[in-house]
């Protein structure tokens, strides 16, 4: 691993223990925030919606993720991307703490999301997970009709009000893009929807608690060509109002899709950095290596 | 060395002359033998017809429990009365009036054979013991597989299992001798055996099988919806009542079916605990007389092809056809669930 000294000088990091940052090679995203006016306009200190420092993950003995640091910025698609096992998931579990329900997990470092530490000791995990959707591999939907699907959410939350479940679901749905397909069919059982369409469920699902961030967990690997189409047009037409956060296998739909990537290999992130910097011009041997298709 | 070695040659042939054994291309006639030696072995035909036996025994054994308690029974609707069954026109010679009496009295100068009290006494038990059971049971399951640690699980889950052991006259004893002074005593009842001392017994026995088969259902609740829901905000009892429960109501509801018929087939404990009065009532704390206790306790000092006889013959046949169909409908009501969950 490469070693690059990167300082965090912030004001409100005062615990924060400048350390070798082995993984942050992108200029961009891995400067100084508190730099000049010479800063790319990305950069600017209100953009960057959660940051990740020093976090390390274990299962019982295994670590699983080593040291990442990383900021992913607002209102853009990362995508997170790896050969098997390299703990980009995981990553992807700890931003809205879903591997608190996994016995034996330790975690080790600091998950901001707008300042606030996710892991302190006053976090509502359920009020974090708000906040934080997440949509699955294997599309999940409920064995209810499609209408309680996507109000499954809005009525966790207190929202009893026929009308504005009404509302919550015909929005959500037409914001994953499956209104039009679904509208005559509400009360239908949701396990009568084609792999795509309970995907695209299941994203309106997430969105109806009004996310603010959408973790997806190899969202259409699952799905045929078609249906991936359409959801990759979903994630890049919710990126103007979602930070959005993309594990994938498929390196041409990372490239496709988002605005940056990382590169995680054995827990590490390796290379981080503009979806065009990584893919056309990396600067670290194993991620060329990687996304060229001579690894993994 | 041979590519298709045919399992029954011994290994010593291998230098004898290669009938079957050659390998593809070697000689375009030897490979027609090899692929065309189909030989009927004997003992595996038999081994497949005896499984197909033991397979299809537990359905050839319903048939004929079937066959044999409608056969019987038949004979006492053949007498015509079937009024019978659900009461008499007795003359009471101290009332001085002509009545119409639901009893069971089948050694009397004139028998009477009224289902009623028994069926009464029968669901006066079930019930009461479903209804227990179901509470308990469905929480104890929830319990182990939603909220248990693995640790707490391994050891609760055997005690239960021991339960479904405990032969039932033993809880039958222990409600007699024990359980039913004590009920006595905190409920202040008329008769010391009774519908709820028999139900409380009951209850011990279709707890284990409750708790077993929600406990199934549950843990055949994928996880991705648990995850799914967790994923909303769903706090962990929202997503026990609002997720793994609709999920599993099937196979709760089957496990809830299949408990009430197992009490009231019950027998040794309802003997034992619940006073065998054949009473119409309603009252829980009343004694009453099941079909199983009726059936028990008659059936072996009655004459061989009476009337009397053929009675119990007709309760044991609607005694069978009530827990056949609750057994049907739990069956028809888990594999809607197993529809529903795409398993």
């Amino acid at each position: 691993m490469r070693n690059e000294k990167c300082e965090f000088t912030e004001a409100e990091e005062d615990t924060f223990e400048p350390k070798e940052n082995p993984i942050l090679s992108h200029e961009e995203l891995n400067s100084d925030e508190n730099a000049g006016p010479s800063q790319p306009e990305s950069l600017e200190k209100g953009r960057i919606k959660i940051r990740v420092r020093n976090l390390s993950l274990f299962y019982g003995p295994t670590q699983a993720l080593k040291q990442v640091y990383m900021k992913i910025l607002r209102q853009s698609v990362t995508a997170l991307i790896g050969p098997s096992g390299c703990g980009k998931s995981t990553f992807l579990r700890t931003l809205n703490r879903m591997n608190d329900t996994i016995p034996g997990v330790r975690i080790e470092g600091r998950v901001r999301i707008d300042n606030i530490d996710i892991y302190g000791p006053q976090i509502n995990v359920v009020a974090l997970r708000r906040v934080v959707g997440m949509v699955f591999q294997k599309s999940n939907p409920f064995p209810k009709s499609i209408f309680d699907n996507v109000a499954y959410g809005p009525r966790l939350h207190r929202i009893k009000s026929r009308i504005t479940l009404k509302e919550i679901v015909e929005s959500s749905l037409k914001k994953a893009a499956l209104w039009d397909e679904v509208k005559d069919r509400l009360h239908q059982s949701a396990m009568e929807l084609s792999g795509g369409q309970q995907q695209r469920l299941c994203i309106a699902r997430a969105l109806a608690v009004n996310p603010e961030i959408l973790l997806m967990d190899e969202p259409a690997s699952a799905l045929d060509p078609i249906s991936t189409g359409k959801i990759e047009e979903l994630i890049h037409s919710l990126k103007e109002n979602y930070t959005i956060i993309i594990v994938t296998h498929n390196m041409q739909q990372a490239a496709r899709i988002s605005d940056y990537t990382a590169y995680f290999y054995l827990g590490s992130l390796v290379e981080y950095g503009t979806t065009k910097k990584i893919f056309t011009n990396p600067e670290r041997k194993e991620t060329e290596d990687y996304v060229t298709g001579r690894f993994g | 060395m041979p590519i298709f070695q045919d399992a029954d040659s011994p290994k010593e042939d291998q230098n004898a002359p290669r009938e079957v054994l050659l390998p593809l291309g070697e000689s375009s006639l030897d490979f027609q033998r090899f692929i065309t030696s189909k030989k009927f072995h004997f003992s595996e035909w038999l081994m497949e017809k005896l499984l197909l036996i033991a397979g299809v025994s537990s359905v050839l054994i319903i048939l004929l429990i079937f066959i044999f308690l409608f056969k019987e029974a038949v004979f006492f609707f053949q007498t015509g009365r079937l009024l019978d069954l659900i009461g008499k026109w007795v003359y009471d010679p101290w009332d001085e009036k002509t009545s119409f009496k639901m009893m069971w009295q089948a050694v009397s100068e004139i028998p009477k054979y009224s289902l009623i009290p028994l069926l009464c006494g029968s669901f006066l038990v079930a019930i009461p013991a479903t209804i227990i059971s179901t509470i308990l049971g469905i929480g104890s399951a929830v319990y182990l597989s939603e909220i248990a640690s693995a640790k707490t699980r391994e050891i609760l889950k055997p005690t239960l299992e021991l339960l479904a052991g405990i032969p039932t006259v033993v809880i039958g004893f222990f409600m007699l001798a024990v359980a039913a002074s004590f009920l006595q005593e905190i409920f202040h009842t008329q008769f010391r055996l009774n519908a709820f001392a028999g139900s409380l017994g009951v209850a011990i026995t279709t707890l284990p099988i409750i708790v077993t088969l929600s406990e199934d259902a549950l843990r055949a609740v994928p996880q991705e919806l648990r995850n799914a829901s967790l994923a909303l905000g769903a706090s962990k009892w929202q997503t026990i009542w609002g997720t793994a429960l609709p999920a599993a109501v099937s196979g709760i509801s089957a496990s809830v079916i299949l408990g009430f018929g197992r009490a009231l087939g019950e027998t040794m404990i309802v003997v034992m605990a619940t006073g065998n009065a054949a009473l119409v009532t309603g009252n829980i704390f009343s004694s009453v007389r099941t079909m199983t206790a009726n059936i028990a306790a008659e059936l072996g000092s009655v004459d061989r092809g009476s009337e009397h006889y053929y009675a119990l013959f007709v309760v044991g046949a609607v005694l069978f056809t009530l827990t056949f169909f609750l057994n049907l409908s739990s069956e028809i009501v888990l594999n809607k669930m197993r529809r529903r969950l795409r398993m």
